[in-house]
């Protein structure tokens, strides 16, 4: 592998890992708050055809991504309503939110544009396009550092640097400001929040609300930054990646973005050793790669390589004591 | 009123208020109808006519031999992804790994059929491949189970992990394994007589109903034995006994002499071999060869089916007719409405499973104060006679 093969995977592994970063930030808002959330994949999903079909409608990338959080936040609200105030089983919840989106968004495709569950082909203005940083282009000839900021730092569309900001964006509002802390202490102690005088169930409904825009964010990226339109069940389980980088990084926003880049990579490799041979190990079957994220989570639960401890109320409805 | 003013548990105001066909009738219906009605309106919102939808459906899954075929080779597979989940259920385990241990339990299946198919007949095979898909689903669910029972690694998140670990082990076993060789296709050869499960036409010819080509077969009276052994294991058995006390308190339990880390083990491999055993249906007795991702989802509409059955399993047979019922009647939907795609089933689905389990107390408030007022009444008027004497 020579230099410029290195830079064009690690190029595809930040493409690959935004959607992974902003589904597991918002996975951190709502799992920090106490509440599970295993349907970001379905709100990313719901967000992804949002953006296609409104962007394909009003020609407008701005649009699109309003649509996708609108969209990613009902849903949102819905296993808010659920696990919040209905006290409900928030794994339940988080299944029915998986499937009424994978359903909902090829029925509704199926029904509005008859292309098989697709949106049409985006125009160029309902797209996020690649932005070339300043200097860029000068700065080109420069020997080594010079592609580096050309090829892998600029050039990307803007959820890219989006995704990129929410990682110490979203470890500022976790560890620095009053909202962050109730956060934190509401998922692991919420009589003792309550007790404060704050209110539990406003409290988890923001942190609820965030997880949809987030999820919302990160289903635009895929199909109106990405690509050019939406295509059913186009998430293919990022959402679920999303969830294990999550716990691998042990719910906490700088090790998500090492984890989310770290999957990100694996797939980058994935994509690129297709058929190609290693030397002293042969071929490395591509589903290897695939299962690999899972396997790596599968071991991290198993507290074999550190030990992932969920926020301790999570998944535990509040009863208020009266 | 009363009732809800109750806030140690929901368990106890259930039991004193409410009677069991409220409890076990008219709520869960309440439930579905919730979800259906929603259904409806996004029939509507496509602007579809929903009755007629409703018409079209009952038609194509009831109203002839063939689709009632369809219907009953569908309710099979859910019957037996859905008990699955329910005797998880029983020991407050949530297996969402049913997909992925149908899908091994599917490898089971090919094995023995691949190795016998050639030189005995199907009932030789039957209950060998019965043992494989059972010992193949079993030993998928065993690793989650394990890290659940020794680990606390929460076995919600292994078994999705292990759903898509089983679905790249598969692709490849069949792609670079079990292809053979010269053909494109990526799925095994085509089994000989010996791995053809006898379809059930000439039964129902017997009552004079025609089913057509559909592929029901003897795997339905499987899954209707299997049921029996749910309910004989969970309410007549001592270990069923103890997997329900392990569900509703782990801590009573091992006062009791239960050993948790024992009865999860044990009610996962149960689970999981009850779902490799679906395999068995469209394996053996529809396609005769294994196929990427032949499982199709009815793994996860085992939880929707459990769920709506309340983990019983007269209510899963119930449920899984239901869904063998969307599922025929909502491809006979998408062939006469095209704007109304099976997609729609993935939908009702979804919100079969939001009304029916997330949301499953949302009309209690209601309706237990409903029934007080209704019942309230009757025994004033008693009351005011008896002050009057």
């Amino acid at each position: 592998m020579d230099f410029q093969t290195i830079l064009l995977v690690l190029d595809s592994m930040v493409r690959l890992s935004i959607p992974l970063i902003l589904a597991a930030l918002a996975g951190l808002y709502s799992e920090r708050s106490g509440i599970f959330d295993i349907g970001l994949e379905g709100k990313m999903l719901a967000g992804a055809f949002a953006a296609g079909a409104v962007g394909a409608v009003t020609a407008s990338a701005w649009l699109g991504l309003g649509a996708a959080i609108v969209a990613s936040v009902v849903l949102a609200l819905v296993h808010g309503f659920a696990s919040i105030t209905q006290r409900g089983n928030q794994i339940v919840s988080g299944v029915a939110i998986n499937f009424l989106a994978a359903g909902l968004t090829a029925f509704l495709g199926y029904a509005w544009f008859s292309q098989g569950g697709q949106t049409p082909q985006l125009p160029a203005a309902g797209r996020f396009q690649s932005l070339t940083l300043p200097g860029a282009e000068t700065l080109r000839e420069v020997p080594v550092l010079g592609p580096i900021y050309f090829d892998l730092i600029s050039g990307h569309n803007l959820l890219v640097y989006l995704g990129l900001a929410a990682v110490p964006f979203t470890w500022w509002v976790v560890y620095r400001t009053r909202f962050g802390l109730r956060l934190r202490a509401v998922g692991e102690n919420p009589a003792a929040v309550d007790t404060a005088g704050i209110s539990v169930t406003w409290l988890r409904y923001r942190a609820v609300i965030i997880c949809g825009m987030l999820c919302g964010v990160a289903g635009a990226y895929l199909s109106i930054a990405q690509s050019a339109g939406f295509v059913r069940d186009m998430t293919a389980g990022k959402g679920f990646i999303a969830l294990a980088a999550l716990i691998f990084a042990k719910w906490r926003p700088w090790p998500v973005l090492g984890a989310c880049l770290l999957f990100g990579l694996l797939d980058a490799v994935a994509i690129r050793l297709q058929g190609a041979s290693l030397p002293g190990i042969g071929e490395v079957p591509v589903q290897f790669m695939q299962a690999l994220p899972y396997v790596l989570t599968v071991i991290l639960l198993a507290g074999f390589i550190g030990k992932a401890v969920p926020p301790r109320a999570g998944g535990i409805p509040y009863v208020k004591e009266r | 009123m009363a009732a809800a003013s109750e806030t140690t548990g929901t368990a106890r105001p259930r039991r004193r208020g409410l009677p069991g066909w409220i409890e076990y009738g008219f709520i869960p219906l309440a439930n579905i109808a919730a979800a259906f009605l929603v259904s409806g309106l996004v029939v509507l919102f496509v602007g579809e006519n929903p009755f007629e939808a409703v018409k079209i459906l009952l038609w194509g899954a009831l109203g002839f031999g063939e689709g009632i075929g369809f219907t009953l080779f569908y309710a099979t597979n859910f019957m037996m992804t859905g008990l699955a989940v329910a005797v998880a259920f029983h020991a407050g385990l949530f297996n969402i790994g049913g997909e992925g241990q149908a899908y091994v339990g599917g490898l089971g299946v090919t094995l023995a059929a691949l190795a016998l198919d050639r030189y005995v007949p199907w009932w030789v095979t039957f209950p060998v491949a019965i043992c494989g898909a059972a010992l193949f689903g079993a030993a998928w669910a065993l690793i989650p189970a394990w890290l659940q029972a020794k680990r606390g690694s929460h076995i919600v998140i292994t078994t999705i992990m292990f759903n898509f670990i089983a679905s790249a082990l598969m692709v490849w076993l069949l792609v670079d394994h079990l292809t053979p060789a010269g053909s494109m296709q990526p799925e095994t050869r085509t089994f000989e007589a010996g791995g053809h499960l006898p379809e059930l036409g000439g039964l129902f010819a017997l009552f004079g109903l025609d089913i057509g080509g559909a592929p029901v077969n003897i795997t339905l009276f499987v899954a209707l034995v299997a049921c029996v052994f749910v309910y004989v294991l969970i309410w007549r058995t001592r270990l069923g006994y103890e997997i329900r006390a392990v569900g509703f308190n782990p801590t009573a339990a091992v006062y009791a002499g239960i050993s948790p880390v024992k009865i999860t083990i044990v009610a996962m491999l149960i689970s999981g071999a009850l779902a490799g055993i679906m395999a068995l249906n469209p394996v053996m007795g529809e396609q005769y060869r294994l196929q990427i991702d032949f499982v199709a989802g009815a793994g996860f509409v085992g939880i929707a089916v459990a769920l709506m059955g309340r983990a019983h399993p007269v209510g899963v047979i119930l449920a899984s007719i239901l869904f063998g019922m969307l599922y025929q009647g909502g491809a006979e939907l998408a062939f006469e409405i095209p704007s109304i795609s099976r997609d729609m089933i993935v939908v009702i689905q979804g919100l079969v499973i939001l009304f029916a389990g997330a949301l499953e107390n949302m009309f209690r408030p209601g309706i237990t104060r409903g029934y007080a007022l209704l019942t309230a009444p009757r025994a004033e008027p008693a009351r005011a006679a008896g002050g009057g004497s």
